[in-house]
């Protein structure tokens, strides 16, 4: 299995890198990437799942708004996500199945609180694959 | 070697560097940094010029695209900037205020002495990290329904102190009064409200926290006996939080809105981040209503836990509000846009100042600030690490001509959060504050470590510049005894 994200250094937040076969891998993978910021993958069952529907101005936004979703559901529903199915992504829509659980303080430890995804240093690269870079703010 | 930066700063005095528009194409005022040189070179390396001529990019700035010393690489606006748009012609930037609207400090004073309070510091931060609701994925013990949570959003402050959290007091010492005019709860959104209901009341997570401090230097015996700051070895409590995942839905909402206005109106910028509208347009009056509930959300946010702290102190010390003091000094916003009005080379003008990571700093005789401190100049509350050391300032004339009205907010991040939790543990962390007399309760050892002394400037020297460029003046240094982390 190849590496499916990095996070990447910045002094106030945290970026992350997301790799893929394809753009919703990466996309996928970006979600992952984020809820590895949140808490510790490993502890977290797929019992449930949220299905998510969006439609954006252009693939930039979309990514933003994927993430935003899933942090709006972290925020309200305190679910904790691991895997993800990005079933349909164009340039202005996307379908995607996450799977997870609530969290439950004694089984999850929870580490970083993130307010939100930004567009700043945003940058999406389909020319091997999939390749996406996604700034939080922390 | 010269340094980086030489040959595109241009030094004005020791504590003022000027960004000319020649740096980047498309600038329309210069950047003017306040640093020190010794500074310079890591604020290079945060690639802050860039951020600092990306915002002068904005439609309708004024004056200089500023940063305080405190500045650091932030999302499209860098972290300790301050931008002036003209209000007729010029735009706002949801991302000039950043995801923690309102995020600011409140400063309590009290009756009690280092020597009361040291034997019983354990149970203070105890108390205080029980009675008040903080970390990630806290719930508040607020319950209002959404119906409420409108009135939060119109009255800020003043619905805390009507059902019984804190005193009319307050409001008086609160910037704005606790409460800016003009929120409209129909321009937020049902997720933000969603967001926004289990969280009023909770100190949340990151850098947010209550620190209880001893004062330890005063600096200025006037402007300190004013504020009810008499002697080195009085007891101070520092809150520090703001509007929670309500403020980061609606900056998130806004980014996306006005991400999409930048396209009608035909804006060219640098940074998506930087989104915007015009202010007299719909959607930057929107966002302005939208941001006003969001910035009283967070007023009522501190004036909550300012009467937690209160019941805390009272239950272990058995003494009443009188006797403990513990009356509110000040309370200023650090991430906000505000409609004031400046004169900028000769011209008046009517702006909407972002102060993203910036205090305002308002003068002596200001007309805006309470009465008890028209003499003296609006207190700044500049919190520094939690190892370290506060600060409380005065706003000053300089700040008004050259800063419009604003001054530093902190200390500002020199490492990562990771690179911090890399070299050191929340645990290490912990014993380390502790062999210094300092009691930390976290609710995550990791959030401890991200927030290390290590990881800060020395806000010191970042007081330093301001108060030798003459944007705010030292009045009171406190050093932290307990402090509770989210």
């Amino acid at each position: 299995m190849e590496k499916e994200f990095e996070i990447i250094n910045h002094t106030a937040d945290v970026g992350i890198i997301a790799y893929g076969a394809d753009m919703n891998e990466a996309f996928a993978n970006a979600a992952k990437a984020l809820f590895s910021l949140i808490t510790e993958l490993d502890d977290v069952e797929e019992a449930m799942h949220r299905d998510i529907e969006l439609t954006a101005p252009d693939q930039e936004s979309l990514l933003v708004e994927w993430l935003n979703e899933l942090i709006y559901l972290f925020d309200t529903e305190n679910m904790l996500f691991k895997r993800f199915d990005v079933t349909q992504l164009s340039q202005t829509q996307l379908k995607a199945r996450s799977y997870g659980h609530k969290v439950d303080s004694s089984k999850h430890k929870l580490k970083t609180g993130v307010k939100a995804a930004t567009y700043h240093m945003l940058k999406i690269d389909k020319s091997n694959g999939g390749k996406v870079q996604v700034l939080f703010d922390i | 070697m010269p340094a980086p930066w030489q040959g595109i700063l241009k030094k004005i005095d020791d504590y003022r560097w000027e960004i000319p528009t020649s740096y980047k194409a498309g600038m329309s005022v210069p950047g003017l940094i306040f640093a020190s040189e010794s500074m310079l070179n890591h604020i290079w390396q945060e690639q802050v010029f860039q951020q600092v001529a990306n915002v002068a990019f904005l439609p309708g700035i004024v004056g200089h695209s500023l940063a305080m010393p405190d500045i650091h690489w932030g999302y499209g606006f860098p972290i300790g900037g301050v931008a002036g748009t003209r209000v007729k012609d010029g735009v706002v930037s949801p991302g000039g205020v950043g995801f923690d609207i309102n995020c600011g400090v409140r400063l309590l004073r009290t009756n009690l002495t280092e020597e009361e309070v040291r034997p019983k510091i354990e149970q203070v931060v105890a108390e205080l990290y029980t009675n008040i609701p903080s970390g990630l994925g806290s719930m508040g013990k607020l319950r209002v329904n959404e119906k409420e949570l409108d009135e939060v959003l119109v009255k800020g402050s003043r619905w805390a102190v009507e059902k019984g959290y804190g005193e009319a007091g307050d409001i008086v010492v609160t910037e704005d009064s606790g409460c800016i005019k003009g929120a409209n709860p129909d321009k937020v959104s049902g997720k933000a409200k969603k967001r926004g209901v289990p969280q009023l009341g909770t100190l949340g997570s990151g850098n947010h926290f209550l620190e209880v401090a001893v004062v330890d230097e005063i600096y200025d015996h006037n402007a300190a006996r004013v504020m009810g700051i008499s002697d080195a070895g009085q007891v101070l409590v520092l809150i520090h939080t703001g509007s929670r995942g309500f403020g980061h839905q609606v900056c998130t909402d806004y980014v996306a809105l006005l991400g999409e206005a930048v396209k009608r109106y035909g804006i060219n910028l640098p940074d998506r981040q930087l989104a915007c509208a015009p202010v007299q347009s719909p959607e930057g009056q929107d966002y302005l209503a939208a941001m006003a509930c969001a910035a009283n959300y967070a007023w009522t946010n501190r004036q909550c836990i300012t009467h937690w702290t209160r019941e805390s102190f009272i239950k272990v010390f058995g003494k009443s509000r009188r006797e403990l003091g513990l009356e509110q000094v000040y309370d200023v916003a650090h991430n906000i846009a505000k409609i004031e009005e400046y004169t900028v080379n000769g011209k008046k003008h009517t702006l909407c100042v972002h102060r993203k990571g910036a205090t305002r700093a308002f003068p002596a005789k200001h007309p805006d600030i309470p009465l008890i401190y028209r003499d003296i100049g609006q207190p700044v509350l500049i919190p520094g690490d939690m190892g370290r050391y506060s600060y409380v300032a005065v706003g000053t004339e300089i700040a008004m001509k050259e800063t419009f009205g604003s001054t530093c907010h902190g200390a500002g991040r020199v490492q990562s959060r990771s690179a911090a939790k890399r070299s050191l543990r929340g645990a290490d962390v912990a014993q380390a504050l502790a062999a210094r007399g300092i009691t930390v309760k976290a609710g995550s050892m990791a959030s401890l470590a991200e927030e290390a002394s290590e990881a800060y400037k020395d806000v010191a020297e970042v007081v330093d510049v301001t108060h030798k460029a003459g944007i705010s003046l030292r009045v009171v240094r406190s050093v932290p005894m307990g402090v509770v982390k989210g």
